[in-house]
């Protein structure tokens, strides 16, 4: 059969897509009564206008990095990881325990301890759902939802009844020691004579990031577990004919989706907040979805989506301050990306497909 | 030991609670009868639930605002429908797309239309859904037990109550006793055996799909125009996807639908009314008690308390051979 060019599936669909996405948002904002251009204006200064909006900017591209290679892990052995959120709460935990019961002499050190807990905490929530998918057939999307829930409970139980310090009626862990302090993106390039500012809470975890794309491209396309996820992912039946274990591979893809997940959290529980609080991960498990549907599951991709959704997480909260514009309006803008990229790929490839081919017909 | 008043408060919030959780699981037992996961029927309610309360609102009828809200998730549905049906997409990634839009949707003219931050204005008199008084049911008072029985717990609930609890023989009946109920089953199995009898595989999903709709618009209509006077940011607060539980618990079938959503409504009622129980000397926290539906579940679908099996060409397009 044929196809149209790989960069054509690669780029051009998901940028047409993408294109769509946003002509329907402007329309929306055209709709309540507001104008897009200047909606747009107000975003681009906000977020990267200063380096203070870059400051922001890069903090929640951060996350979305850690969420979105969950997701596109998961993706690759053709499961489904909708508990990044869940994954990602219990990862705070994991990261609450490390800096608040162990007496860490630096950063650097409280870093390295912190990231190991919050990815084996992520990646023990992600364990139950992938063991009950690949030994028990229980479908892991359900099972990643209910996990999320049950995650919001546990964590509402222990920050509540546990980890309180005494005479507080706030439901939130005391403040992190000063000793496990991350050093912000601001002090470290300040350092080196370029000049950022210094209140935002973009810090170190960015480059802890950066090295997880490398990686999780490292596993995924030069490991022999990689072949296996992607094989597994492509059709079970060649994989298990191949000599590959479902098991095995469900359980490790899902452990790494959940780590990864995991991870986030030193960067909003240890970075920013530097303290546990309710709801920390805001939403940042579910835009990983929309993060890894954008960057087609490739790591590259997936921090091209990242710094879009860091960019306008940051500039909708500007056109919040500065409209009547509400910050649903990224939810909104999320939820289109999901659905054109997603669910409504095949309604942008096939006429561009079709396109190709009748040029191609034609230059015969 | 609790008395009866008690008894009989937590019963009647269980059913106000249950209600929507009813509606929402026969719309996704339809729609994934038919073969057609839907994680939506959460983004479905809101939107219902958002359109019926402006709806009402402003027109001043609850009624006018029912119709609105079964418009606005019938809307949804038709996105799922094309994403899923029409272009052959993922149903679930269709579905996590429609919480969102919903999620963002309703905040963003809410904030526009009313200027309160996402929430309609409260609803008053005609623009809610009044209380029904069954028959006897003043007469019947002075009779123990059956009196308060039958006064609080039976009558005076409003008109969505009785209505969803109707739903469910009307589904039984639609699913088991009629063609197309067959049929409908059949492209949740068998889609293939569906098209070789020459009947058309998308209209049975379309039409699957447009029901769950309606139904979903009676659970959003419900939440915001009975349960509550107005429409809140968030407020179906992830009924949708204990609907979906509720559904696995019922192994996609109305009876048991009735009795699951109960179940987990009771469970609401009683995490509302208690901040912590204790059982036999063992204390349970609300949060265990909140958490409670979503691992019953986990367990049910662990299989470890019988086995719940979906259908079997749920969640797969249905590409005709050529």
């Amino acid at each position: 059969m044929e196809r149209m060019p790989a960069w054509a599936d690669a780029l051009l669909v998901p940028l047409i897509s993408l294109a769509v996405a946003f002509a329907i948002s402007s329309g929306v904002i055209l709709a309540i009564g507001e104008n897009p251009w200047e909606a747009l204006k107000i975003m681009v200064t906000g977020a990267l206008g200063s380096s203070y909006g870059w400051g922001y900017t890069l903090y929640y591209a951060t996350n979305f990095i850690f969420t979105g290679l969950a997701v596109a892990v998961a993706f690759h052995a053709s499961l489904f990881n909708i508990g990044g959120e869940g994954q990602a709460t219990l990862g705070g935990l994991g990261v609450a325990l490390a800096c608040l019961f162990v007496p860490w002499p630096h950063w650097s050190l409280a870093l390295i301890g912190a990231a190991a807990m919050g990815a084996a905490f992520g990646a023990a929530w992600a364990a139950v759902p992938a063991w009950l998918q690949a030994r028990r057939g229980s479908h892991i999307v359900i099972t990643t939802i209910m996990f999320n829930f049950i995650a919001a409970s546990l964590l509402n139980y222990v920050l509540v009844n546990v980890l309180r310090p005494t005479g507080s009626m706030d439901p939130a862990t005391a403040r992190f020691p000063g000793a496990t302090s991350l050093p912000g993106i601001g002090d470290m390039l300040t350092a080196v004579g370029i000049p950022f500012a210094k209140t935002t809470p973009a810090n170190v975890t960015l480059f802890i990031a950066l090295g997880a794309c490398f990686l999780v491209w490292a596993l995924i396309w030069r490991t022999r577990l990689g072949y296996e996820i992607r094989a597994f992912g492509k059709s079970e039946k060649a994989a298990v004919y191949a000599g590959i274990s479902p098991v095995r591979i469900t359980m490790l893809a899902m452990l790494i989706s959940g780590a990864l997940a995991g991870l986030m959290a030193i960067n909003n529980v240890m970075g920013e907040a530097e303290r546990l609080v309710l709801n920390s991960v805001e939403g940042a498990g579910f835009i990983g979805i929309a993060v890894a549907l954008m960057g087609r599951s490739h790591p590259f991709g997936v921090l091209l989506a990242a710094l879009l959704f860091g960019f306008l997480y940051q500039g909708g909260a500007e056109l919040a301050l500065w409209t009547s514009i509400p910050r649903e309006l990224i939810t909104v803008i999320q939820a289109l990306v999901i659905l054109f990229t997603g669910a409504l790929d095949n309604m942008v490839r096939q006429p561009v497909e079709a396109l190709f081919l009748r040029a191609r017909k034609g230059a015969k | 030991m609790m008395d009866l008043p008690t008894l009989l408060q937590i019963l009647d919030s269980t059913i106000r609670l249950g209600t929507p959780l009813l509606l929402a699981c026969l719309a996704g037992l339809f729609s994934e009868r038919a073969g057609i996961f839907d994680i939506g029927l959460e983004g479905k309610m809101l939107a219902a639930a958002f359109l019926s309360a402006a709806v009402a609102f402003v027109t001043g009828s609850v009624w006018l605002g029912l119709v609105a809200g079964i418009v606005a998730s019938l809307l949804m549905s038709a996105i799922h429908g094309l994403a899923s049906i029409t272009f052959r997409g993922n149903q679930l990634i269709s579905g996590v797309a429609i919480n969102f839009l919903a999620s963002g949707l309703t905040v963003l003219l809410g904030q526009y239309w009313f200027a309160l931050g996402g929430r309609t204005p409260s609803l008053e008199g005609a623009a809610r859904f009044a209380p029904i008084t069954l028959p006897f049911a003043e007469e019947l008072r002075g009779v123990p037990v059956l009196g308060p029985v039958y006064r609080e717990l039976i009558s005076g609930h409003t008109a969505l109550v009785y209505v969803a609890l109707l739903a469910v023989p009307a589904s039984w009946w639609l699913l088991y006793r009629t063609r197309f109920g067959l049929r409908l089953r059949a492209v949740g199995e068998n889609p293939a055996a569906v098209d070789t009898a020459g009947v058309s595989v998308v209209g049975i999903r379309y039409a699957a799909v447009a029901i769950c709709g309606l139904l979903t618009g009676l659970a959003g209509a419900y939440l915001a125009c009975s349960l509550s006077a107005g429409f809140v940011k968030e407020m179906t607060a992830g009924r949708g996807y204990i609907a979906l539980a509720a559904l696995i618990f019922a192994k996609w079938r109305p009876w048991q639908a009735l009795g699951a959503t109960m179940l987990f409504g009771l469970l609401e009622a009683v995490a509302n009314r208690y901040q912590s129980l204790n059982l036999w000397g063992l204390p349970l926290p609300v949060q265990f008690m909140q958490a409670l539906p979503y691992i019953l579940t986990v367990i049910i679908l662990a299989g470890f308390v019988g086995k719940a099996i979906p259908p079997r060409a749920g969640g797969q397009p249905y590409v005709k051979e050529r």
